[in-house]
């Protein structure tokens, strides 16, 4: 039976942090006791960004350090700066961001061509673990995949066939 | 480890990064976990994830090189390094909200910076990689004591300070019911965590069976099946006299399975910020009156939540990233008296440049994957 009573008290540990003060319903405000609340503080040096780097309009002022790691590029990079034309509340924002994210990826397989190298995409899709560890589900996402190209040629084939 | 798009990520050769800011270090990185989190961007949940990326905020790693501005860290040492990047005196910081600092994310207010965690969180690379940028180094990096474990320090970095919020914010007291919604590692640290609060019973809710058996045996806790048991609310509020639990916590985020429409509308059609299944359980089967933490990841596009129900029950909800550096001494505490054993949940280390296994591993939940470590070819040699 997997689900016996447990005994608490059997557990390492049990209850050490139990703290009748902890209540949620008031959150934690001003730890530091600060007068001003914390509202003011001396920033951080500015990091000077080496790439374009988006940011949110809801800010002032640009954070002191930023991430550099992919700065916006290409079709993608256009649809991303619209996006940030819009604040973190629109819709737009986030939904052009996504599309912006599809986009990127089709992006991704046109760069690596353009370096002569053909992504591998069943090993970065994990093949070797699927194969190793779930070989009848591999079977079956192979099947079902065989089947649905089948579909769709014998589709295209009929409607061929139906114009003529 | 390099983003290719949903569900494809590659080992690249990409150059070292350098400081960037006189606040910065460069850390070559000795391990490195592959988090839940990660598998939302994996799945192309997360806006602004751009291809090339790196991801990966959990790791250690030993200085390499500093910023003119630091001062608490030297080359050589070994440190583990929380998520959340913080400048450490911003007027989050100043609340402990560590991951809340205003001055490290440009793209977003709402969230603060994090490593490898999209550009929604400040389009920093992050750490499933041999070297890594840390900014504010002063800040965040903490030295390992001598005496821990690698492999206990990589999880202080994320996986046991959110669980351990995620019971925290609950506001557990003494012989509560405590409902952890998801088995995944935080669920499994958060319902572990939920007895060192007092809780008085902890229920583990998920669908895989390996991960139930090991949330069982870790925590301990009572493990359910939803598939297996009908309605989760309904089952909930029965084994709770109809009342519902004292604390429900939401361990899932928005990769949550059980609802044809959220499957359909929040992870394929990506119209929600991800499915809010987990999240529609934990409202709906808390007491009223009763406290719904959350830590899963959603995105950020609308979610169709039960807010009428979050009203009319007057339920208190807490959400947040944790604040890792708030937590640290205390955990460090919790793992050198043998009250929680996070290595335990190390089920799978892996090679960083096997890393497209080792997510589609953890991604399939193949091979009784719990945790997957990663670690680079330079903490090989």
């Amino acid at each position: 039976m997997r689900n016996r009573p447990i005994d608490p008290s059997t557990v390492p540990g049990w209850g050490v942090d139990a703290d009748p003060q902890n209540d949620p319903t008031y959150p934690m405000r001003d730890i530091a006791r600060d007068d001003s609340r914390g509202m003011n503080w001396t920033r951080p040096p500015q990091q000077r960004a080496r790439v374009e780097v988006l940011t949110s309009i809801e800010y002032n002022a640009r954070p002191a350090v930023v991430g550099t790691s992919v700065p916006p590029r290409g079709v993608s990079g256009v649809i991303r700066r619209q996006a940030f034309r819009y604040s973190e509340s629109q819709w737009a924002h986030w939904l052009m961001l996504m599309a912006a994210d599809r986009v990127n990826v089709v992006e991704g397989v046109v760069d690596d061509l353009a370096r002569g190298r053909v992504p591998n995409v069943p090993a970065e899709m994990g093949a070797r673990a699927e194969l190793a560890h779930n070989r009848s589900g591999l079977a079956a996402k192979l099947a079902l995949t065989g089947a649905a190209i089948g579909l769709g040629i014998l589709v295209t084939r009929l409607a061929r066939a139906e114009r003529r | 480890m390099n983003y290719r798009g949903p569900y494809r990520v590659r080992v690249d050769r990409k150059p070292i990064p350098v400081c960037e800011h006189v606040e910065d270090a460069v850390i070559r990185v000795t391990r490195t976990c592959v988090c839940g989190s990660d598998l939302h961007l994996y799945h192309g949940m997360v806006p602004d994830t751009r291809v090339g990326m790196t991801f990966g905020h959990e790791f250690t790693g030993v200085v390499e090189e500093v910023g003119s501005g630091v001062r608490n860290l030297a080359v050589g040492d070994h440190v583990l390094v929380p998520f959340n990047i913080a400048c450490g005196r911003c007027h989050f910081c100043k609340q402990g909200l560590f991951g809340n600092c205003h001055e490290a994310n440009a793209q977003a207010t709402a969230v603060g910076g994090i490593y490898g965690y999209s550009h929604t969180a400040g389009g920093y690379d992050g750490g499933q990689a041999e070297y890594v940028r840390v900014p504010y180094a002063d800040v965040g990096p903490c030295k390992i004591p001598e005496t821990m474990d690698l492999d206990d320090a990589v999880l202080l970095t994320d996986v046991v300070p959110t669980g351990y919020q995620a019971a925290e914010m609950g506001g557990i007291q003494r012989g509560d019911t405590v409902v952890v919604f998801g088995a995944g590692p935080v669920g499994i640290m958060a319902a572990r965590c939920a007895w060192l609060f007092g809780a008085g019973r902890v229920i583990v809710i998920d669908h895989v069976e390996y991960r139930l058996d090991f949330a069982r045996r870790y925590c301990p806790a009572e493990v359910y099946n939803f598939r297996s048991i009908g309605d989760p609310v309904v089952f909930l509020k029965k084994t709770t006299d109809s009342l519902g639990a004292d604390v429900c916590i939401d361990a899932v985020g928005g990769d949550a399975a059980g609802s044809a429409l959220h499957t359909l509308m929040g992870t394929k059609l990506k119209l929600e910020g991800g499915s809010a299944v987990a999240l529609h359980w934990a409202i709906n089967s808390v007491k009223k009156g009763g406290i719904v933490s959350i830590v899963g990841v959603y995105g950020p596009t609308g979610n169709l939540i039960p807010i009428g129900n979050v009203l009319n029950k007057g339920i208190t909800i807490r959400a947040n990233q944790a604040s890792v550096k708030r937590l640290l001494p205390k955990l460090i505490a919790h793992i050198e008296a043998g009250r929680l054993n996070p290595k335990e949940l190390i089920t799978h280390k892996v090679p960083l440049e096997e890393a497209a296994d080792a997510y589609h591993l953890f991604s399939a939940k193949l091979d009784g994957c719990i945790k997957p470590v990663l670690v680079p070819p330079t903490a090989r040699a």
